[in-house]
Order: C-alpha cells, then structure tokens, then sequence
C-alpha cells in the first residue's frame, strides 16, 4: 500500500494536567474521505490543530503529507487546504477577489493565479456574480467557493471542519458531490461532522470519546461491529458514556 | 386551544424577502417543529412571537395575545432561548439563573420545580462562570433561565445546533418532559432527523412554508414512487441513474442512494438497465420516504430556483 498521508503514533496533547487529545494512532491513505467524529469537547479540534500544523502535540509522533508535526509545521501547512463552518472567505472581498487572495496566499505565480481564478469562477458558473461581494451570496454558494478555493493550490489532503452545518439538504448533498469528485482525483478528505448520515459517506470513520479514538473502520464494520442499524446508533452506543459532553 | 399563530405574515430586510406569506397555527401543548436551513427564516418568526420583531404585514397572536398591542403580555407568558448563547458569561450559573427569576419578578425557589430535572444537571457547577461552561451545560443553563418564570409557552431557536447526537438526544428527552407539564413548544431546527420527535412540524426555505402536518402524513404524502438503491460503485451509479429516462431525482443518503421515478418505472426495468452497466451488485428496495425526502421535493417545486 502506498504511504499514508496522514500516519500518527500516539499522539498526544496536554494543556497543565487535562488531557485533551490522549494517544491516538491512526493512519489515513491517499484518496480516502474520512470522517473524524466525536462528541463535543472530544478533542477533535485539538487532533485537527495538531494534524494542520497550528499547535504542537505534547508527545508522540504525526506526519502529514510526509512531514513531521513537530519539525516541519510550514511545509504542512503549504500542503494542505483547510475549510470551517464558521471561517472560510472574506464576506468583503468580492468573489474574484477571495480567490485570488488565497491563490496567493498559497504562493501561486501571478499567472497561474489569473489562470486558476478564471477557471474556478467558469467552472463553478459563478460567472455573473465574480464582481460581487461573497457577503451577499447564499449559504449553499459560500460553501462551494470556499471548499473550491481550499483546494486552489492541489493540496494533498483537505481538512474541513463542519463543512456542511446549516446548509439545505439539496446543497448538502451538492457539496458531498465535490467532495467525491475531489476524492476521485486523488485528494485526501479529513472530515468532521454532526450529521450521522453524512458520516456514512466516508470511507473509514473514527469515533472519538474523552480524548481517545474509541474506534476505527468502515461505516459497514463499525455498524456491524456494535451491532446498529445506521452510525447515529453507533454513536449514541459510544459516546453515550463519554465523561466530558 | 389555539396558542400560537400567525395569519399572512410578510417580513423584509431591505431587498431580501425574509418572510413571504407565512401562516400556521399551533394548538396548546403541541410540540411544534419549524425545519430549514439557514436563512430560511426560522429566526424571524420566533421574534415576531416572541415581540422581539415587527412583521411588515399579516397579524399574530400568542396565548391569545396580540404580538403588537399586547405584547407586555406576551413577554411575560412566553420563554425564550434563543439560538446564539445570550446569558451573561462573566456571572456564574446561579448568578444567571437568579437574575432572569428576578428580571421576571419572582424567585428560582417558588419555580424550583419547572427547572429541577434540568437544572440538577448542572447545579454542581452552580458557582462557575457561565462562560467556562460546556457546550450541553450551557444549553442546559439557558433552558433553565428560559423556564425560571414558569411560562406557558416556550420558544427555542437552534438548540441542537452544532450538539452532537448524545446531547441532542438528552435535549429532545427534555423537551418531551416540558410538553407533559403541559407547556406549548415551538422549536426551530435544521437537523431534518429531529422532525419525527415533534407532533407536527412546518417545513421552510426561503421564507415559504413548504407544508404543515404530522410527520407521518407529510411522508405519506410524498407524490413518487421512491427507491433505495446500493452498488459499491455508489458515485458511478449515481451519475448513471441520473441519466436514464425513469428518473426524477438520485441523491446520496448515507450509504445508499434514493431514487424517485417517474410512476410508472418497474422495479425489474430499473434492475436491468443497472446490470447492463455492470452494476452486479445492485440492491433495489421500494421504501417510504423520509422527511428529508420530502423536504427536497417541495423545495425543488416550490423554491425560486434563482437561489440555487
């Protein structure tokens, strides 16, 4: 099998004595979608901040895209998209303007932003509204901008943090179409979500309880393995005696 | 008992039309869903009930009070926990809790008995500052400062937001034990899941309500035949049950796919055009829509097609 993208050991976060993140050890291919799960104040945010390059784990080991966590945190960073819920684009910046911006921010030349921008803005019929600002587009639009914007600059893997919360059910599934489509071409999805269909989606999935990944396959294993008709039973059988929530 | 309503309600801000026409009616102790997405307006018609906002057009009364003229009344008689967490974080849980009780002029010990189930939960913490709280036990605090006055009627904007399906079952169980004190409830949500938890529910985008019923009726109401269909080549089979002449609409729902067709697609029609493309895997099951099912097909009908 080829190298994982993503390969931790143990990995581990401590703030004074609360263990946010407790050794987990995974790893995750290329080209895979997998969903990172867990219920609130799990950890999953620490374990996302560590993977992306943006808070240094207090022991234990993690690559991403072939680069160690601890030593090599820019180059993780150069190659990697990210997209939240809440923080994605700049509503001020016109829909044009937001593209270029991260283009550069990713340290694409000016022409292949200018090339990358125009073929983003045809390819997502967005065409009539390039002039205008991303503030006053709707949710659904937003989404698929900022996901199309974090893969720009052909990163490895795409990290996105709730990418879907609030959207209608037609652009929800709009957006797992990109993600399958980004999939297809070889792009790495790390994927969290409160949506229990959506999880099945991915292919592989994690759960996180208090800390520490609980458990770790495919929908259908994991179903099967506790014994529940879909992933919102496996989740309530999990997480239901999880110490934090 | 009519408790809640509104009759033609109209709502803009500025050039987007944020409510369009919106009537319903919700009966004493009903538990009573509005379901959308963001921006479909389900905040604007709580704070038109809960006075907090003028309709432009359309009337709309709460415990038989007018939200206009007697909306001194109102206030007094409704709770109100609203989607942004809005108590106040540099005081503690019984801090906030004292305060909202006192605000309404009475105290947390003469209402001990509406909050106890859930205000037990966090009474350990009663001392911490409310912004140090998690998220369960923050929902939990403004559930209990929404209820410290003993309303009648209790309006919830998004509490399951953004909760994971633990918490959100704990709270929908909350809920259940607030309507068998008898308290009318209307609750927003985008999870389309949590519709089956409410006696009657509203669907909404756009500003248009989309339909109102029961649950069970809306499903049996869904107008197609509708199909689950799994292959392990889920996004091909997609792409090729889109283009075949006995599909309406495919879409991914979890691991499988839905299909709705046109009325007269037979089930064995539909297996053969799948092997002949080397779906041999195929699993084909007719099934009964779900209310996301629904909520999809009235949007694609109904909505301003602009929008998407």
């Amino acid at each position: 099998m080829a190298t994982p993208v993503i390969e931790t050991h143990e990995l581990t976060k401590q703030f004074g004595d609360f263990t946010a993140v407790d050794r987990i050890t995974f790893q995750v291919q290329a080209g895979e979608i997998f969903g990172f799960l867990g219920a609130n104040g799990a950890g999953k945010t620490t374990a996302m901040r560590m993977l992306t390059g943006l808070s240094r784990p207090t022991a234990g080991e993690g690559t991403v895209a072939g680069f160690d966590v601890y030593r090599q945190a820019e180059q993780i960073k150069r190659r990697i998209g990210y997209m939240s819920q809440r923080f994605s684009l700049y509503e001020d910046l016109t829909v044009r303007e937001n593209i270029q911006f991260y283009a550069g921010i990713y340290g694409l030349s000016w022409r292949n932003v200018r090339t990358k921008t125009n073929q983003l803005i045809e390819q997502l019929q967005l065409g009539e509204v390039a002039r205008t600002l991303v503030g006053s587009l709707p949710l659904g639009w937003k989404q698929k901008l900022a996901f199309s914007t974090a893969i720009l600059h052909d990163p490895e893997i795409v990290f996105l943090d709730e990418p879907t919360g609030g959207v209608d059910p037609i652009t929800r599934r709009q957006f797992w179409e990109m993600i399958y489509a980004a999939a297809d071409r070889g792009v790495t999805i790390f994927v969290t979500t409160h949506y229990m269909d959506e999880s099945e989606y991915c292919d592989r999935i994690s759960m996180m309880v208090d800390g520490e990944i609980r458990a770790l396959g495919s929908p259908q294993d994991l179903k099967s393995q506790y014994d529940q008709p879909d992933m919102n039973g496996v989740f309530l059988q999990l997480a239901r005696h999880s110490e934090r929530s | 008992m009519i408790t809640i309503h509104a009759e033609h309600i109209e709502k803009s801000y500025g050039d987007t039309q944020a409510l369009r026409n919106v009537s319903l009616s919700v009966a004493k102790g009903e538990l009573f869903g509005l379901i959308g997405p963001d921006g479909a307006g389900k905040t604007s018609i709580i704070r038109i009930f809960t006075t907090l906002l003028l309709a432009d057009r359309g009337t709309a009364t709460v415990n038989g009070h007018h939200v206009v003229k007697e909306y001194r009344n109102i206030r007094k008689e409704v709770g109100y926990m609203p989607g942004r967490f809005s108590l106040y974080q540099d005081l503690s849980v019984e801090e906030n809790l004292r305060f909202f009780a006192t605000a309404f002029g009475t105290t947390v010990e003469a209402n001990y008995d509406v909050i106890r189930d859930i205000y037990q939960q966090i009474e350990p913490f009663r001392r911490r500052r409310a912004g140090a709280l998690s998220g369960g036990m923050k929902q939990k605090l403004a559930l209990s400062c929404a209820l410290v006055h003993r309303p009648e009627v209790l309006f919830l904007d998004e509490p399951t937001t953004g909760v994971d399906p633990v918490s959100r079952q704990e709270f929908w169980q909350i809920l259940k034990g607030l309507q068998n004190r008898g308290i009318t409830i209307l609750v927003s949500t985008p999870y389309m899941d949590e519709a089956s938890l409410c006696d009657r529910i509203a669907l909404i985008q756009d500003g248009q309500l989309l339909g109102i019923d029961t649950p069970a009726a809306l499903r049996d109401a869904y107008p197609h035949p509708l199909w689950k269909i799994q292959s392990s080549r889920r996004y091909e089979l997609l792409h090729f049950l889109r283009k075949q002449k006995y599909t309406l609409s495919a879409f991914p729902f979890g691991e499988t796919l839905h299909l709705a067709t046109r009325p007269d697609a037979q089930e064995h029609k539909i297996r053969e055009s799948c092997y002949s493309q080397g779906f041999t895997d195929l699993q084909l099951t007719r099934i009964k829509a779900t209310i996301e099912d629904c909520f999809m097909d009235r949007m694609a009908t109904t909505a301003d097609p602009q929008l998407h």
